[in-house]
């Protein structure tokens, strides 16, 4: 099952966790199944049906471009992490 | 060197551009010259934190020979949005506000009104004439101050945020943002030596040679017209449209020659204000900054303050890393000090880390990324960290670094797990590098190392390829060309092609001509926009092919391509006698090629320097100098050379001599190049360079950029090295000869 | 707002040339604005980076330094007037083959001011190169290559002139 990596912003919501498991076969299932656990995630980390502007995800240490869209392998790990790029 | 061997790739064509660059004819912002021209004057607040109370540019109007004059109140307010910035995004009432204040002016160089006329001279006397009342405010200039509840608030309604969300907290912290990896309590408590120490940098400028320049014509068919010096095309004509409240379709943003940028000029400053100018008075406008508004009216970089707490076992591995670092985003909020988070211990495998992060406005100009932003200052921070616990452990510093390195699989401070990455590589190349081993004789001579990183970005980029009939292709894209990347690009496309490099005939074209295209930035331009140059050369071929087919009557499938040669069966056509054929077998080929990459594996740059101190003047001599980087794949070793060596000699810069002198007031004293003190040909030794590759694996070459991590290690270096030749540890920034006196005067003491 | 302005005779590029210009303008300014010449580059404006060097009478001078009017009856080389005809003076194509150019935009200054070292001393040390061009920032390449171009401008025109 995938493991969803918490940022320690949002550990409140999950109870403190870290990390946790959880099905789906794209970023936005994941997070949505995550919301039903840990409601106020989605909140968190969503903005209409993108990702919130400063928010990218990555998975399997690749911050993707596709956000919501990204899909995510059975063994894989997701990160939310800021929005960064260089000069 | 990389496995594969390429016919085109790793050889050392001449630039495209190079003619024209050493001839005078390359044309920068400031060379644009359009019929009825007038110039523009940017007059700016002499405080640095005041009320504006009344603006009366009356007198200014009337002078003889001016044109239009406009003020903050010419921009429009419409709601606010975020503005995607390269570091992050801005809410677009802070970016209008930076480019023509409106109630505050909020540091010293904050534009206030501008001014065109028919010369600079006449524009630049009329400036003079508008009367502005400002009511002088307290500033506040140091980053921890600002951090206080009780220090002047810079911006009134600014809240905390915190991983997106506004905190309650109101002040000039902009953001805070945590990293958490294990425990560090559990991590200090395994350590058998601990290091805990502080560091502050100053604000320095990336100090590139051309000043922003930027010409702008309202044109009577509606649309908006700009000719400017940027390192985006597509960034700057979204954030001009968005400021001046216009479909971004309207405006059309041509890139002309740059140079320098260095992250300074993603940015922009003059386009609005050109812009407004030129529609009241119906002539293009153009407006160059004097130096002195280069450097008190862009974007600098955050002076720091940054403690780093390092524990290890005595067997030599780190347990634990504990950091906490406030950098100052200048008057509007910055996202730089989480770079440098990520940045500062990405050498190293640490199971435990906490770092406490925050970004502070203070009354000084806006930041903005200067290569590798936010990355220099938290290297200079924990390479010393790192370099004193080797000594504290009896280890040489870099098989201390080697037996804790970052490789494939291990976590950054961030969470994420490094992909293939040449951390052990460039350590290795650096270990066995013959100055390493070079005996240093003579007194007050000290050798340092270390370590720096960039992660990279990816980013979309657009790119076309057609092809003449005489076999040569134009390469269409939409990446600013700062140092040599249309080369770069074109070469990859050339090796697909079966082309020579001077077959591929490159344009870094407009914003109405190509493919959405993000910034020349984040080491991404050879990597990402090389990307789509092989996408739309592999698209030329499979085109091709079918054309091949249709002349030997076979399947496409049956045609192969190779070396420059298609073929099928026993018969063969080069691309130049296909190219020939194109028209009777259905008209031209145009390939096209786009591509949205996620981060690559980042590159890793080391450094290692020899210096000689003088103890009479504190004067620090740079003797020796070696870059070391992973490139992924050189695809032109002599531009991959030449990133190393800018970039070094840029942190040498940092190291020794530059810095924003600031008066208690708030107004830098040194705003010339003449006092903010930059590197000459006589201040530091040959560059020597080792490129390391080890290949990126989702890019088709293997490129990793290379243009940003070679600036991070030099200070940290030098602070080492000065350490081993005189024996005190200098732990802020700039390490000026003032600065060495007073610590070797301690020292005696 | 119209200062009375003043006629200039010079030669630029072994051309004569005339031009009018109000006392206030630099040099520079008048290649720039007046003369199409945009090769000079203006950095600073005030003598700090070397940008704008051209050659007058034989010597390298900061044209922002400069005024116009000074132009009166000089003989001035810009970098617009250093190929010849289509060919490329060796100092500028050693630029390119040393990759001594990354922006460009301080590559005018730093050629001409090489083509005025190398007139005076055709074979100059390393220590010697870099003091000549210690007035001429270059923010991108660090000064290696640049150096190395100079060197092997020199070999190369040792070699012509002997």
């Amino acid at each position: 099952m995938p493991v969803v990596f918490i940022p320690p912003p949002l550990q409140g919501l999950t109870g403190g966790r870290a990390s946790v498991e959880v099905e789906g076969a794209t970023v936005r299932e994941l997070i949505e199944n995550l919301d039903r656990t840990w409601p106020g995630l989605r909140e968190r980390l969503v903005e209409g049906d993108r990702l919130r502007a400063h928010i990218r995800v990555a998975v399997d240490g690749r911050i993707s471009t596709m956000g919501l869209l990204e899909r995510v392998g059975a063994a894989s790990e997701v990160h939310f992490v800021a929005a960064v790029s260089g000069g | 060197m990389s496995g594969r061997s390429y016919r085109v790739i790793g050889t050392r064509p001449i630039r495209h551009d190079g003619a024209d660059k050493v001839t005078g004819r390359a044309l920068f912002g400031a060379d644009v010259r359009l019929p009825g021209m007038a110039y523009g004057y940017v007059l700016r607040s002499p405080y640095a934190h005041a009320r504006i109370r009344r603006i009366d540019t009356s007198r200014a109007e009337k002078h003889p020979g001016v044109l239009a004059v406009v003020t903050a109140a010419d921009l429009p307010t419409g709601p606010d949005r975020l503005l995607d910035l390269v570091e992050g995004t801005l809410p677009l009432s802070y970016a209008r506000a930076n480019v023509l204040a409106r109630d505050k002016a909020l540091y010293k160089g904050h534009a206030v009104a501008a001014v065109a006329a028919v010369n600079r001279h006449v524009a630049e006397e009329a400036a003079g004439l508008i009367e502005v009342e400002y009511e002088p405010l307290p500033a506040v200039l140091d980053v921890l101050e600002a951090m206080r509840q009780d220090a002047p608030r810079v911006l009134e309604d600014l809240r905390m945020r915190e991983f997106g969300e506004l905190a309650d907290k109101a002040g000039n912290i902009a953001e805070h943002f945590r990293h958490v990896l294990g425990d560090v309590e559990k991590g200090f408590a395994e350590a058998d030596v601990i290091v805990e120490r502080e560091f502050r940098t100053v604000m320095v400028h990336q100090g590139y040679l051309e000043p922003q320049s930027a010409t702008a014509l309202w044109n009577q068919d509606g649309r908006l017209y700009i000719w400017t010096t940027t390192q985006g095309a597509f960034s700057a004509r979204e954030a001009t449209a968005w400021i001046l409240d216009l479909p971004v379709s309207q405006v059309r943003v041509t890139p002309m020659e740059v140079g320098g940028a260095f992250g300074g000029k993603i940015r922009i400053y003059l386009e609005p204000v050109a812009a407004l100018l030129s529609r009241k008075c119906g002539r293009p406008v153009q407006i160059t900054m004097p130096r002195r508004d280069v450097f008190e009216a862009t974007g600098p970089t955050p002076g720091t303050f940054i403690r780093v707490k390092m524990g290890a076992r005595a067997d030599g591995r780190i347990t634990a890393a504990q950091v906490w670092m406030a950098y100052e985003t200048g008057a509007f909020p910055s996202g730089q000090c989480g770079f440098g988070a990520l940045c500062m211990l990405a050498p190293y495998d640490i199971p435990n880390v906490l770092i406490d992060g925050y970004d502070v406005v203070v009354n000084k100009p806006s930041t903005a990324p200067y290569r590798a932003p936010g990355a220099t200052q938290a290297a200079f921070a924990a390479e010393s960290v790192v370099d004193e616990l080797a000594e504290r452990l009896g280890m040489d510093p870099i098989e201390f670094r080697l037996k804790n390195a970052a490789r494939e699989g291990t976590r950054r401070a961030d969470g994420l797990k490094y992909q293939r990455i040449g951390c052990v590589e460039v350590l290795e190349a650096m270990r066995d590098h013959p100055h390493y081993r070079a005996p240093l004789e003579g007194p007050n001579r000290g050798r340092g190392v270390a370590m720096g990183y960039w992660f990279n970005i990816g980013w979309y980029s657009s790119c076309t390829i057609a092809v003449n009939p005489d076999g040569t292709v134009n390469l269409v894209e939409g990446s600013v060309d700062l140092s040599g990347t249309r080369t770069t690009i074109a070469m990859q496309a050339a090796e697909v092609l079966g082309l020579r490099p001077e077959q591929v005939h490159p344009v870094v074209a407009d914003t109405d001509s190509i493919g959405p295209t993000a910034v020349t930035g984040g080491s991404r331009t050879t990597y990402a926009t090389g990307w789509a140059a092989w996408e739309a050369a592999h698209d030329v071929i499979r085109q091709m092919k079918q054309r091949a087919a249709l002349l030997w009557e076979v399947e496409p499938e049956a045609v192969s391509f190779e070396c420059g040669v298609f073929r099928s069966g026993d018969r063969s056509m080069t691309f130049a006698e296909l190219a020939e054929r194109l028209e009777e077998t259905g008209g031209p080929v145009i390939g096209r090629g786009t591509v949205n990459p996620s981060s690559a594996g980042g590159s890793f740059a080391g450094a290692i320097v020899d210096v000689e101190v003088d103890p009479e003047t504190g004067k620090v001599t740079v003797l020796r100098f070696t870059s070391v980087q992973d490139a992924g794949t050189a695809i032109n070793p002599t531009a991959v050379e030449g990133q190393m060596q800018g970039g070094s000699v840029q942190g040498i810069g940092w190291a020794l001599n530059e810095e924003y002198y600031w008066t208690p007031e708030g107004v830098m004293l040194n705003s010339s190049l003449l006092d903010y003190r930059e590197p000459t040909a006589l201040d530091v030794p040959p560059i020597e360079t080792v490129i390391v590759e080890v290949p990126e694996p989702a890019q088709p070459f293997g490129v990793r950029g290379v243009g940003e991590a070679n600036i991070v290690p030099p200070p940290a270096a030098i602070a080492n090295a000065v350490y081993r030749a005189v024996g005190v540890r200098l732990r802020q920034l700039p390490m000026k000869p003032s600065a060495l006196l007073e610590a070797l005067w301690s020292k005696e003491a | 707002m119209m200062k009375e302005k003043l006629r200039v005779q010079a030669t630029i590029n072994e051309q004569p040339v005339e031009f009018l210009c109000e006392p206030r303008q630099s040099l520079l300014e008048c290649l720039r604005d007046i003369l199409g010449l945009t090769g000079a580059k203006e950095g600073c404006n005030d003598g700090n980076c070397g940008a704008c060097a051209v050659i007058m009478d034989g010597r390298l001078v900061n044209s922002c330094l400069v005024l116009g009017v000074e132009a009166q009856g000089r003989r001035i080389t810009t970098i617009e007037g250093l190929a010849r005809g289509p060919e490329l003076h060796p100092i500028q194509r050693a630029f390119l083959e040393q990759g001594a150019v990354q922006c460009g935009f301080c590559t005018p200054g730093l050629i001409l001011a090489t083509k005025v070292l190398l007139d005076r001393y055709p074979d100059p040390s390393e220590p010697q190169i870099r003091r000549w061009l210690a007035n001429h920032l270059c923010r991108c390449t660090g000064y290696d290559k640049i150096v190395r171009a100079v060197r092997q401008a020199a070999a190369e025109l040792r070699e012509v002139r002997a």
